[in-house]
């Protein structure tokens, strides 16, 4: 699949701050799975920019910005040559042995419940048991948009019983990692069948580390492995080790975001023109 | 019986005490009273106060002073400076390896997931070098006696160790009060230490920082238990007392606001922790560090002291492996001796420890300040079946050891002399051109008769050090 993604993230002041940074995780790395054809990001702004990748391997952009106007956006726009590897990371550069990945961190820390759910997964062939906890998560849990933040834990979340994919990952990496696997964040965009290609957020499922297998991703929100719907952005040990953007201001009053992302099928679309 | 410094093991007096025990014997009760006296008094108009956490009757105490010095022949410093360089040379190379091949873990000399699961190792650090690849700094590492010639490490302290200022202080306040003892003995000086110090921080600036580096030292503010240590040490290095509000980054750059406008800062002595240096990075929630100042660092632009992710060194549970740690990376025997551990995430181990709580010394790996610890034979049935129940849940949290006879030191009571146990802690400074330990350190004092617990937030006290010049 050749997808098409552009992301606008738009900041919007009463009163400017004097100066902002910024840390972007907005750019997607060369997988086995997605062929980066073009990438770029773009302020519409003045900006110094220090590319660079973290330990995770994530390419990070870190933005300076002096005395900004009173509204700013950052266009994130590319193409995507995807194919289905049915979740199968295969070999990417990675500095950060799977081990780190059985941390816990704020967000998923383990509770009895956590716990009690990865009991009930506990025997079997590793990658069935991955699978069948991505269908009990999604059986347990409601996918709606509000019942959740960004502060929420894989606890909170599975308390509730529901939330949205960011909660859904958390819940899959925390369970994992009382399973014994090593389980990471993962960052997103899906292009989306049921024509739905205009989001307010991107996407996030789980990836757990299999003994001779490597990385698989989960993505319990739907039910599904990665397929060649997704591309993947960045990774980390939580949501916020992924974050788009992780940012501080000194100074200026009432900032607004608002994000718009828009996904689409080139191929589909070009096929559409041609009728 | 404990070891004593001044009477040893069969009551006939050590060498280094020989003038001191002399003029001690002469003293009149009356005048130890009135210097200690004085003592407190300076203190008190110098400010030198600690917060205790989680003490609601008052934030601001005294540290108390004993009079009487705790005193080191040359020849046994001699001894103790050899095996701390050693140690913290090796904690060093370890720090570079973790963060860099990983050969010890490789080696199979400790087990990956205890560094890598572990929540002081940073992974953002991976595959990072610090400028001029030092990572510890600054060390204080508290060394404990039971014997002549038996000194064991409790703990090495490479995050942000604190207590020089009590050291230097205590010094300062002995010559004033005593200038005839200094006058008997020859005491080797620690006032140097403050040069020392800068000289050590200034060859662990980047490359790029040119002759002359800026250094500021980094303090969360006036609410830190340590807060005046940090405004003592930037006194005395000459250099700017700063919170993270007075310094930013641009361009991957740190710079300090100042009101000729901005500066940049080359060398941070820190002593703000890891988590709540860059909410960028680390704790968004964090108001005290400075956003954006891992990239700094990592891009090599700005020197950390110590280095981020060093905690992985002193977690306890990897204190064990020190001695293992000093093998293979220097091929030679450790000199100074660990405190015999047994490792609680181990089931042997760990049965041994159920079925000795009322003997033993239990911590929490990633604790300290005596917190959070039990102490067998001090402790009630009540605590020791709670404390158990702490244990049983998650063993891999907790490390065991025997409750060590600490040496005494002869200690003022109400103008008489009492024996009252201690612990030494040096400070050991790394860079470049090597390590450096000024003479002695902080000598730690339990106060109440019979405690072990020498932290100040448990009502410790302290001592000068002297080592004499044989």
């Amino acid at each position: 699949m050749l997808i098409r993604v552009e992301h606008t993230t738009t900041y919007r002041y009463a009163r400017p701050p004097r100066a902002i940074t910024q840390i972007l995780r907005m750019s997607p790395m060369q997988t086995d799975g997605q062929h980066i054809r073009r990438w770029s990001v773009e302020p519409d702004f003045d900006a110094r920019i220090h590319q660079g990748t973290d330990a995770f391997g994530n390419i990070t952009h870190t933005l300076y910005v002096d005395n900004p106007p009173h509204e700013l956006s950052l266009l994130v726009t590319g193409e995507v040559e995807t194919t289905d590897t049915a979740g199968a990371l295969g070999q990417i550069p990675e500095r950060l042995s799977p081990l780190v990945y059985l941390r816990d961190t704020a967000l998923t820390a383990a509770d009895p419940a956590i716990r009690d759910l990865a009991e009930q997964h506990a025997a079997g062939p590793a990658l069935n048991r991955l699978h069948a906890l991505m269908g009990d998560i999604a059986g347990r849990m409601r996918f709606r948009i509000g019942a959740t933040t960004v502060h929420n834990s894989a606890a909170e979340a599975l308390s509730l019983g529901e939330g949205v994919c960011q909660d859904y990952a958390h819940l899959f990496i925390a369970t994992a990692r009382c399973m014994g696997f090593p389980a990471r964040y993962v960052s997103g965009h899906l292009f989306r069948e049921d024509g739905m290609n205009l989001q307010d957020a991107s996407h996030a499922w789980a990836e757990a580390y299999v003994e001779d297998i490597g990385w698989i991703g989960f993505d319990a929100a739907n039910g599904i492995c990665p397929t060649d719907r997704y591309i993947r952005i960045a990774t980390g040990l939580d949501y916020l080790g992924v974050a788009p953007v992780r940012g501080s201001s000194f100074g200026g009053q009432n900032e607004t975001m608002t994000v718009h992302i828009d996904v689409k099928d080139m191929r589909a679309s070009s096929q559409q023109q041609q009728q | 019986m404990a070891f004593d410094e001044m009477n040893g093991t069969g009551g006939e007096i050590r060498s280094p005490y020989a003038k001191a025990a002399q003029w001690l014997a002469n003293a009149s009760p009356d005048l130890l009273k009135t210097r200690s006296r004085q003592a407190e008094l300076f203190f008190r108009r110098m400010g030198i106060t600690f917060a205790v956490y989680g003490d609601t009757e008052s934030n601001e105490r005294l540290i108390p002073f004993d009079l009487i010095p705790r005193i080191v022949s040359g020849a046994e410093w001699n001894g103790l400076e050899v095996g701390l360089t050693q140690r913290i040379n090796a904690i060093n190379a370890f720090l570079k390896d973790i963060y860099g091949p990983q050969e010890i873990l490789k080696a199979g000399i400790i087990p990956p997931e205890l560094i890598l699961t572990n929540q002081a190792y940073r992974p953002e650090m991976q595959g990072q070098r610090p400028p001029r690849d030092i990572w510890v700094q600054i060390a204080g590492v508290d060394l404990v006696r039971t014997g002549e010639d038996e000194f064991h490490v409790l703990e090495d302290n490479v995050r942000t160790p604190s207590g020089v200022s009590y050291m230097l202080e205590n010094r300062e306040m002995m010559m004033r009060l005593f200038p005839e003892l200094f006058a008997d003995h020859s005491v080797r000086p620690v006032e140097t230490y403050p040069d020392t110090l800068l000289a050590s921080l200034k060859a662990c600036a980047p490359e790029d920082a040119g002759g002359n580096p800026t250094i500021v030292v980094l303090t969360p503010g006036p609410f830190n238990s340590a807060y005046y240590e940090h405004s003592f040490l930037a006194d005395k290095l000459g250099a700017e007392l700063v919170e993270g509000s007075d310094l930013f980054v641009d361009d991957n750059y740190v710079y300090m606001r100042t009101t000729q406008g901005r500066r940049r800062v080359d060398v941070i002595y820190r002593r703000v922790d890891d988590e709540f240096l860059d909410p960028l990075t680390f704790r968004s929630d964090s108001a005290l560090g400075v956003p954006g100042l891992m990239a700094a660092y990592t891009a090599g632009n700005v020197t950390l002291a110590n280095a981020v992710g060093t905690g992985v060194a002193d977690d306890k549970a990897v204190y064990t492996y020190i001695p293992d740690i000093i093998r293979f990376y220097t091929g030679e025997e450790p000199i100074l001796k660990n405190v015999p551990t047994w490792r609680c995430r181990e089931a042997d181990d760990l049965k041994y420890v159920l079925e000795h709580l009322d003997e033993l010394v239990v911590k929490e790996v990633g604790g300290s300040g005596g917190y959070g610890m039990l102490i067998g034979p001090a402790a009630t049935k009540a605590e020791i079946e709670a404390f158990r129940a702490k244990l049983t849940a998650a063993p891999e949290e907790f490390i065991a050891q025997p409750t060590l006879a600490l040496s005494t030191a002869p200690t003022l009571s109400d103008g008489k002399l009492v024996q009252r146990h201690i612990d030494l802690r040096p400070f050991v400074l790394s860079s470049p051109n090597g390590c450096s330990i000024a003479p002695g350190g902080l000598t730690r004092v339990a106060l109440k008769e019979g405690s072990l617990v020498v932290n100040s937030s448990q009502g410790g006290g302290t001592k000068d050090t002297w080592v004499l010049e044989d």
